[in-house]
């Protein structure tokens, strides 16, 4: 062991570094946000919370398809269709399940008309298992509940598409 | 009859007064500590429960109380049960001798540091009952680790307390603090100073000396096993520990309740709060300290102890008799 370096050890020269500079970072404002009262920004392209897009006029915009369940590689989506009076396509049932979900976006990427889509909410935790299995009613329900920022997202996003 | 009711009741009173304000202070302290150490990695630490967060530890300890305590099949109960309490009992017990000002202590008994001694070297037992009576891989590990650890560092502090006692020539703490009136003995005994805290660092299981509960390799040491309100309490002795070694410091070092200078601003501040304010000092070097050191390993805590502190401090002893000799400084005592 070389001389100096026997004296910076013995004078806690390095520690007396550390601990400068400790209390320098003390008074510096800290890089982290307060999370559940403001919350960072959050891309267009977010993965979070699924749901199911009405056309401007009230109509579903799910065609059942079924390229969805089809392309979902955790296979948590459960689609069944009928004919309806008038003629169209619609789903009867559309369930996803939220705990086998790996929130991939394939979905979204396989959905001829923007139906099926992943919007920006990541705080959906339940205190029960049951609640995360969600059916068409709760989907549609979250498509109305975040229509205006998904329809902004996906405007955001279709250059790059 | 009467009257002897009369002084327990007193005593009673005397030991509540006590033990209340360093219950909530070690609740203080705790919040104080997560949050200097989120500061300095640039987090926010607790800030959401009463003001400034400052309630965190409440209600985490209201918690602890509602969680269920579990106790390994193959653990020996009795003695599973007892080490919490051990742990907490002797940490908040020494806490008697500790004067707050030259009045305001619970008991001036002469051989105050002895016991103040005595009482911190008993804390591994509580540690080394859990590690053991846990009956399980990593608590075991962790009391081994834990009581050569305090062994170790035992020595060197008992060495740098002979050096103290030189000095003022009473094991009463009072007169300790009062020998200092002239000159703190930070000055004349820096290198033990740095030693006292390095060791006192070790004897609290803080980094960089935390092996006992080194969670990167042994989970949480001798807590692994425990869960709810006897986990709280080891937390609880641990942290009153660290308070108590701080006050330690301070009476050793920074003259205790004794002001700065005896001059007319500082010398109308209570006597009490000198003596928090030398705590809270040191406390937060504790809390930065556990901010910027990684941790050691095993053999070089080994090292450090053995073969730099001790014979360091033993070179210092000498030192410090012969110039006190030489000088002829010696305390006079009255046998």
């Amino acid at each position: 062991m070389n001389f100096s370096r026997l004296l910076k050890t013995i004078f806690l020269v390095e520690f007396i570094a550390g601990l400068y500079m400790a209390i320098k970072e003390l008074f510096r404002k800290s890089k982290t946000i307060n999370y559940p009262f403001e919350k960072g920004p959050i891309s267009p392209r977010m993965r979070g919370e699924h749901a199911l897009r009405r056309y401007p006029n009230g109509e579903e915009r799910c065609i059942a398809c079924k390229l969805c369940e089809a392309v979902c590689p955790a296979q948590a989506i459960t689609i069944e269709s009928s004919e309806r009076s008038d003629g169209s396509r619609k789903t009867t049932r559309y369930d996803i399940d939220m705990l086998k979900c790996i929130y991939c976006g394939l979905c979204q990427e396989s959905c001829p008309v923007d139906a099926i889509v992943q919007g920006p909410n990541f705080e959906f935790a339940t205190e029960t298992r049951e609640e995360l299995y969600y059916n068409k009613e709760k989907l549609l329900q979250n498509g109305d509940r975040w229509e205006s920022v998904l329809a902004k997202n996906i405007k955001m996003d279709k250059p790059y598409r | 009859m009467i009257e002897y009711l009369q002084i327990l009741g007193q005593e009673i009173y005397k030991i509540i007064f006590l033990l209340v304000p360093i219950l909530v202070s070690v609740a203080m302290i705790v919040w104080l500590d997560r949050r200097v150490w989120g500061l300095v990695q640039k987090r926010r630490g607790p800030n959401v429960v009463g003001p400034f967060g400052l309630f965190q530890t409440l209600a985490d300890a209201l918690k602890y109380i509602f969680k269920e305590i579990i106790i390994p099949a193959s653990a020996n109960k009795v003695v599973f049960i007892l080490a919490p309490i051990v742990t907490m009992t002797l940490a908040l017990v020494a806490w008697a001798v500790i004067p707050m000002s030259e009045n305001l202590v619970l008991a001036d008994i002469n051989v105050g540091i002895l016991y103040l001694f005595a009482v911190s070297s008993l804390g591994v037992y509580g540690i080394i009952m859990g590690g053991w009576a846990s009956n399980s891989k990593y608590p075991f590990l962790g009391a081994i680790r834990s009581a050569a650890q305090m062994v170790s560092y035992e020595v060197s502090i008992g060495i740098i307390i002979i050096n103290v006692l030189l000095c003022v020539g009473s094991l009463n703490l009072n007169e300790i603090v009062i020998a200092q009136k002239e000159l703190w003995y930070v000055i004349p005994l820096f290198p033990m100073f740095v030693i006292f805290f390095i060791s006192a660092l070790a004897e609290t299981n803080r980094p960089p000396f935390d092996l006992p509960e080194a969670e990167a390799e042994l989970v949480a040491g001798y807590q692994t096993e425990y869960s709810g309100m006897m986990y709280a309490m080891f937390w609880l002795g641990e942290y009153a520990n660290i308070l108590l070694m701080c006050a330690m410091g301070s009476i050793l070092f920074l003259g205790g309740w004794l002001p700065i200078m005896d001059v007319y601003p500082l010398n109308v501040i209570p006597a009490p709060l000198w003596m928090i304010l030398k705590i809270l000092f040191l406390f937060l070097l504790f809390a930065l300290i556990k901010a910027i050191v990684p941790r050691y390993r095993y053999d070089q805590l080994m090292r450090l102890g053995w073969k730099i502190f001790l014979p360091f401090s033993l070179i210092y002893l000498v030192l410090t008799a012969s110039f006190l000799f030489y000088f002829d400084k010696l305390p006079k005592v009255s046998i």
